[in-house]
């Protein structure tokens, strides 16, 4: 399982670098990895994304329906893909530290 | 998404390279993005399946048992003793070649290992060896093979190439089933842990909360009503999908991306709006809540455990009988495996259409009918309304799934439904339709993204067939019956034809039907407006 280090963070990751224990995410752990997705600077609007799919996960266990998303925060996917530019699933999932869904998706 | 362009990928070399076949070196790391990351142990471990560790195909030591080789020996002579069509696959094939470019992988690809025959021949060469007479004698004279680790690794890369899609059956004068042939390479190396991640964590995620994606039933209930609001929002109509209800007459199951992803939760909202539109007594249910079975890519014992779910919970519910939705290989498991394995399912009835009264025989044994044989029998006992200007928007074309099509012979229904609900529709050229379909190139878990380049090349001869119809009729709709296919093909068609989107036939038909008391729709299921055909191309 590949390490990814980044400043002070260290976490373990998949192959392609969604962090394998997402209890262990913080702030600082989504600065990192926002890193890797081309995102230097986290804006207000970034959080809003990833606040709500970080307070999805923990009461529901996956990542919401994109269309949940992009109705809950208010901004379509085009407004999406432009603050996160692998997308909701593999740009804004990784960097709130959930795990990438896996099956008929 | 493939870094190589298009042009890239349509350098296809079908000159076979000078070395010998039986070379079986492949190196993993030069071809990155046609081969699938390992199952992570975490899930092995969960499933209590061997050899739970991290590995990586790209790495010289893959970590096996050191009786590996005892191993495979061992669950092939059990095989060979427990399947009888196994034994009649491997010894029948005279090469003749009628299934070597019908596969889309070597369409795509022009790996010549990626031929139907040669695929089979990297197992059966290791049959003939060891398990035949003249091939103990003679060895490679007689066209056997040692087991080696490196002839275990090309198992690996080829046998997790082949989407079992069957088309090669087709085609084979023996009748040789192929995919059998790879589920009994991907079971035999599943006994000492060389399975994919795609495969492996949908299976354990089904088997610990009943759907590939994880679903917990508080998650399955807000995803529902989610959707139930959405269609509240656009037909003025409040729905109330019952869950887990017992003594419902229908116990209604779908992929569990239906309710999860695009485009299949719209095609989820048309299941919803056609059972509120003829007054269904149905239930959904948040155990049984997948259609597909991954156990299909993994093993004999995985299937049955994975469908056994169904049949508890539909005797558990006290229902008649089971419908089933717009899935692809659930359907293969369905109509060929499951009754010998968790069957009869003599505690349910004959489905019955409550509506119309059609009595569907050839259900007898499974007790499972396919939403398309449901609606396209409501549709021809006039009992549904529709105005198909609705769809107006998109001039349609039908991608037959290979499972209900080749597995099943669904066929017929869906173009039934499709061409009462739209006013525009073509088929795709005949060899590339119905039981001659081709693959979307990523089905049997090979759908993920580190396997792109070999799911852009398999999907490439589907894609020239779309882009056919797209240049001759403007086609801008792919519609299809399988969760994989909604899941894979617009990825595919994004690559090799833009201007075409993908939904399922549900979909269609939930745009058409005509609800009682609804308002005057101001969009359709996708919330683009109706009769907008710009938006088209976006979808």
């Amino acid at each position: 399982m590949p390490t990814f280090t980044h400043g002070e963070v260290s976490i373990e990751v998949d192959e392609d670098g969604f962090m394998q224990e997402p209890e262990g995410w913080n702030e600082v752990v989504a600065h990192a990895l926002a890193s890797t997705e081309g995102v230097d600077d986290l804006t207000d609007e970034h959080w809003k994304v990833v606040n709500y799919l970080r307070e999805y996960y923990l009461q529901f266990g996956v990542a919401p329906m994109i269309r949940k998303l992009c109705k809950e925060t208010g901004f379509n996917l085009k407004r999406i893909y432009e603050l996160f530019p692998s997308g909701p699933a593999k740009g804004a999932c990784k960097v709130a530290g959930l795990p990438k869904p896996t099956g008929c998706v | 998404m493939a870094e190589k362009t298009q042009q890239e990928l349509l350098q296809i070399r079908y000159t076979p390279p000078r070395r010998d076949w039986m070379d079986p070196s492949v190196d993993f790391e030069a071809r990155r993005g046609s081969w699938s990351y390992p199952a992570a142990g975490k899930n092995l471990t969960y499933l209590g399946f061997p050899n739970p560790r991290e590995w990586s195909p790209a790495d010289e030591d893959w970590k096996l048992p050191d009786n590996w080789r005892e191993i495979i020996y061992e669950g092939f002579r059990e095989r060979l003793k427990k399947f009888r069509s196994l034994r009649v696959f491997l010894d029948t094939c005279v090469r003749c070649g009628a299934c070597a470019d019908k596969c889309q992988f070597f369409l795509g690809s022009g790996d010549p290992k990626n031929m139907p025959v040669l695929r089979a021949e990297l197992l059966r060469s290791v049959y003939r060896r060891d398990f035949t007479t003249a091939g103990k004698i003679l060895g490679g004279l007689a066209g056997g093979r040692e087991l080696t680790p490196e002839v275990l690794k090309e198992w690996y890369y080829y046998f997790y190439q082949c989407t079992e899609c069957r088309r090669c059956s087709v085609f084979c004068p023996y009748g040789i089933d192929t995919a059998e042939i790879t589920m009994i390479a991907r079971e035999l190396m599943n006994l000492v842990g060389l399975n994919i991640n795609w495969v492996m964590e949908p299976v354990a995620n089904c088997d610990r909360t009943g759907n590939h994606l994880g679903i917990q039933p508080h998650t399955f209930k807000d995803n529902v009503e989610f959707l139930c609001d959405e269609l509240a929002e656009i037909t003025g109509l409040r729905i109330d999908p019952p869950i887990n209800k017992k003594g419902a007459e229908i116990l209604f199951i779908v992929p569990s991306a239906d309710y999860f992803a695009d485009p299949g939760i719209f095609t989820f909202m048309g299941y919803l709006l056609l059972f509120e539109h003829i007054g269904l007594d149905y239930t959904l249910s948040a155990y049984a809540s997948e259609g597909g079975n991954f156990g299909l890519f993994t093993s004999h014992d995985t299937i049955k455990r994975l469908n056994y779910k169904m049949y508890a919970e539909a005797k558990r519910l006290g229902v008649k009988w089971i419908l089933g939705g717009e899935c692809g290989h659930m359907w293969r498991v369905i109509h060929q495996y499951m009754d010998t394995m968790n069957g009869p399912a003599d505690f349910l009835e004959v489905p019955k259409s409550p509506v119309t009264g059609t009595v569907f025989d050839h259900t007898a044994s499974t007790k499972m009918l396919h939403i398309c044989e449901f609606t396209s029998d409501l549709i021809k006992n006039g009992r549904l309304k529709f105005d198909p200007s609705r769809n107006d928007r998109y001039r349609v074309t039908f991608h037959d799934s290979c499972n209900p099509a080749r597995g099943m012979g669904i066929l017929e229904e869906p173009r039934y439904v499709l061409k009462s609900v739209c006013n525009h529709f073509y088929e795709m050229p005949d060899n590339t339709i119905r039981e001659q379909t081709f693959c979307c190139g990523g089905g049997a878990g090979l759908g993920n993204d580190e396997n792109m380049e070999m799911r852009l090349r398999g999907g490439l001869p589907r894609a020239n067939a779309v882009q056919y119809v797209h240049e001759k009729y403007g086609v801008n709709l792919l519609t299809c019956i399988c969760a994989i296919d909604r899941a894979t093909l617009p990825t595919l068609m994004d690559y090799w034809v833009p201007e075409v989107g993908v939904s399922g036939v549900h979909e269609l038909v939930g745009n058409a039907l005509i609800m009682e008391g609804e308002n005057e729709r101001p969009t359709d299921l996708r919330g683009e407006p109706i009769g907008d055909k710009e938006a088209a191309s976006d979808v």
